[in-house]
């Protein structure tokens, strides 16, 4: 099973604190001698996963082998890796020298074998001669280098870095990422890193991680995950996006704003409705309309530095974001085009909200822990139901006292002609709603449905 | 002018706080046997006190207020530490819970603990003395140490109890190389505290000596005093006690304020 590529293997590992699921079934392998990096939004269980790696946490079910062996319930000391604290952690009352000598004291390494490693670790963190500073008096930039060499002085197998230069300032952090790059191939060692930032994860690793709601949505190599993203979330989290509904016509066709495009993804049936992903850089913009695939209006355009950035409307009214080394006035007509392998499918995860439920009367149903008013179907109190509603049924009122059940917005991702919200009610289930109207991530809102938009079927 | 009348107010209210404690102090220096005569100066009260012709009865008693006060100072700041560490990782109500029991005993009326320890110990049968003053002194000195260190917990990084684990300590290399020097200048004034409190202490001890004839300098004093006229040594030692603490409070703000600077930085 575990060959000798791998170092860590994570089988079902979850995890709950109270009631909120942190971690549901994850599974990992994790080859020697790679950089992987936990990439989600902050919640979404990366740090949980490497805490439990470390051993600070103990997973509910599941289990963390290294090369071969459990480790799950082996307590963190005896653990051999090394982390990297986000804020850190260096201790206040030792020097530098002696917070990297620390982990060799206690493994009781020769004294002078001890003073030539630190010399190698401080070399490598390039702060050679700052040994007998007291690491108060040093900027965050060094006393991060600090607890990098705090930690690979020890020679751990595998190095975890827990989105250590987030508090770092843009410059320092863009040089400390290939420092850490560069770092990885001289040691030679796993490096394990979480991160919020996207960029970063593209630019460090050999292979990504991206998580969200405790779940792993794609593992693969940085050009995979931003070329081949498996769903909405994935294309929306990393890069920027547009993400449209489609319809795959056929193989080799497919169909969106309004438009049919030859693509070159195979195997989705015939008439399937589809996620389409185009990066903003991928969609050709031209002053001639003549030629053009499609026509819009440029409704924005910023300089971005490198680029342009530019808002469109197109000739169906779709928004689009582009992306291009020329500026366009606001308010021209342009001509557009998308290259068939810029084109990316992708299954859709949902077509429609299924609530499970049961029956309270022949026209009331129980669901998301409310009571909504449905047509008679002939089901009886009692009856177990599924409860379905399309996107665009369910309604969001301000005031959260008007709705049926109080939620909160989770998740915003803009569809080109409407906003696809997750809204996560105070039962804990997910209602999936395309609206055209603005809320903001964090509002609370009422939640209800019209009983001609409810259709009841019944659960064995 | 209005500085004028505030320097002033300020300066009459620090005199009669002081002046009990000065008058003392100014009349350990003269011989006569009565507080308010002045016989002119002299040292001979200061010679008499330490040269042993009081009689063994003061002598004994400053021995075992002192050493009564180390050992429930030196046993409350290690149980006090445990505890407030204990209380840093417990979470939501849990811990307001405690702090809250904590926090009693220090509102509590001193008078009020001494009666409950007392009907305490005769309830278990434990005879009085030497070892239940000292519990008694442990048993109120403990929430004041709990008190001093809270604040060096929290202001520590969490996570370099973790990191140290992450580095090979156990748990106990952990708390002994890492979580004690940080929280150490909390210990320390703890330490301080209790030991002033435990000197202080009245209402309490009188509770808890039991009649074997053990006497505390309080109790001593509460004793001759009763008998008919305070010993003259009592100015001197009453002087010396009241520098003592002087000191020692001048030592905790010193630190307490060079702590802060250096957070500052």
């Amino acid at each position: 099973m575990t060959g000798n590529d791998s170092i860590i293997k994570i089988e079902h590992l979850s995890k709950a604190f109270g009631d909120k699921v942190v971690l549901d079934d994850i599974n990992l392998s994790i080859r020697r001698g790679e950089f992987i990096t936990l990439l989600g939004p902050s919640g979404c269980g990366k740090t949980t996963l490497l805490r439990m790696i470390a051993g600070f946490l103990k997973p509910d079910s599941g289990v963390i082998l290294m090369e071969g062996s459990d480790i799950s319930n082996v307590p963190p000391h005896r653990r051999p890796l090394n982390t990297v604290f986000q804020r850190y952690a260096l201790f206040p009352h030792l020097n530098v020298y002696d917070n990297i000598a620390f982990g060799l004291k206690l493994n009781k390494v020769q004294s002078s074998e001890i003073e030539t490693r630190i010399r190698k670790a401080l070399k490598m963190v390039s702060m050679t001669d700052y040994e007998d500073r007291d690491v108060n008096s040093l900027s965050g930039g060094q006393q991060q280098r600090v607890a990098i060499a705090r930690a690979i002085v020890n020679r751990p197998k595998v190095l975890l870095l827990d989105e250590p230069l987030a508090a770092l300032d843009l410059k320092m952090r863009k040089d400390m990422q290939m420092e850490l790059k560069q770092m990885h191939q001289e040691l030679g060692i796993t490096f394990i890193y979480v991160t919020h930032d996207q960029e970063e994860a593209l630019t460090l690793s050999d292979t990504v991680v991206v998580m969200s709601d405790g779940k792993i949505q794609q593992i693969g190599t940085p050009i995979d995950i931003y070329n081949e993203p498996v769903n909405s979330f994935v294309a929306d989290f990393i890069g920027e996006s547009n993400i449209l509904n489609g319809t795959m016509i056929k193989d080799r066709e497919v169909e969106f704003i309004g438009h049919t495009f030859e693509c070159v993804d195979e195997g989705f049936g015939h008439n399937t409705p589809v996620d389409v992903v185009v990066r903003p850089e991928d969609i050709y913009i031209i002053a001639n309309t003549e030629n053009a695939k499609f026509t819009g209006v440029v409704k924005s355009c910023i300089f971005k530095g490198v680029h342009y950035e530019m808002f469109v409307e197109t000739d169906n009214g779709y928004e689009l974001m582009l992306q291009d080394y020329n500026a366009f006035e606001v308010g021209s007509t342009v001509g557009m085009f998308i290259k068939p392998s810029d084109i990316h499918v992708m299954q859709k995860e949902r077509t429609c909200n299924i609530f499970e439920g049961k029956m309270i009367s022949s026209t009331d149903v129980e669901i998301l822990g409310g009571q909504f008013q449905c047509a008679d179907c002939g089901l009886q109190e009692g009856d177990n139901i599924y409860a379905t509603v399309n996107f665009e049924c369910v309604e969001l009122m301000d005031n959260k006292e008007d709705g049926t059940v109080i939620g909160e917005v989770e998740f915003i991702l803009y569809k080109g002609n409407h906003y696809h919200l997750t809204v996560l009610t105070d039962s804990g289930e997910k209602v999936y709603v395309d609206t055209n109207d603005i809320w903001d991530k964090g509002d609370i809102v009422g939640i209800s449905v019209n009983i001609s938009d409810l259709h009841i079927s019944k659960r064995v | 002018m209005k500085k004028f009348f505030a320097q002033t107010y300020l300066w009459i209210l620090l005199a009669l706080l002081y002046a009990p404690i000065i008058i003392i102090g100014i009349f350990s220096f003269t011989e006569a046997k009565v507080l308010g005569n002045w016989t002119g100066f002299s040292t001979k009260l200061y010679t008499s006190l330490f040269s042993g012709r009081v009689g063994g009865g003061l002598l004994s008693a400053i021995e075992n207020t002192f050493t009564i006060a180390i050992i429930a100072a030196a046993v409350s700041t290690v149980l006090g530490s445990i505890a407030a560490i204990g209380i840093h990782n417990m979470r939501g109500k849990k811990r307001q819970i405690i702090t809250l029991f904590n926090n009693i005993p220090m509102l509590n009326p001193d008078i009020i603990t001494g009666i409950s320890l007392f009907l305490l110990f005769i309830t278990m049968g434990i005879s009085q003395g030497y070892m239940t003053v000292v519990l008694a002194h442990i048993a109120f000195c403990t929430p004041y140490v709990v008190l001093s260190v809270m604040p060096r917990l929290q202001q520590m990084n969490p996570n370099i109890y973790e990191a140290a684990l992450d580095l090979g300590a156990t748990p106990f290399q952990a708390l002994r190389k890492v979580i004690i020097p940080e929280i150490r200048p909390g210990m320390i004034s703890g330490f301080i505290l209790a030991f002033t409190l435990s000197i202080d202490d009245f209402a309490v001890t009188i509770f808890t000596k039991g009649n074997e004839g053990l006497e505390t300098l309080s109790t001593f004093i509460y004793a001759d005093a009763r008998k008919g006229g305070l010993t003259p040594e009592l100015r001197p030692l009453s002087t010396i006690i009241f520098v003592t603490v002087l000191i020692l409070l001048i030592i905790i703000n010193v630190r307490a304020r060079r702590a802060e600077r250096k957070q500052n930085i």
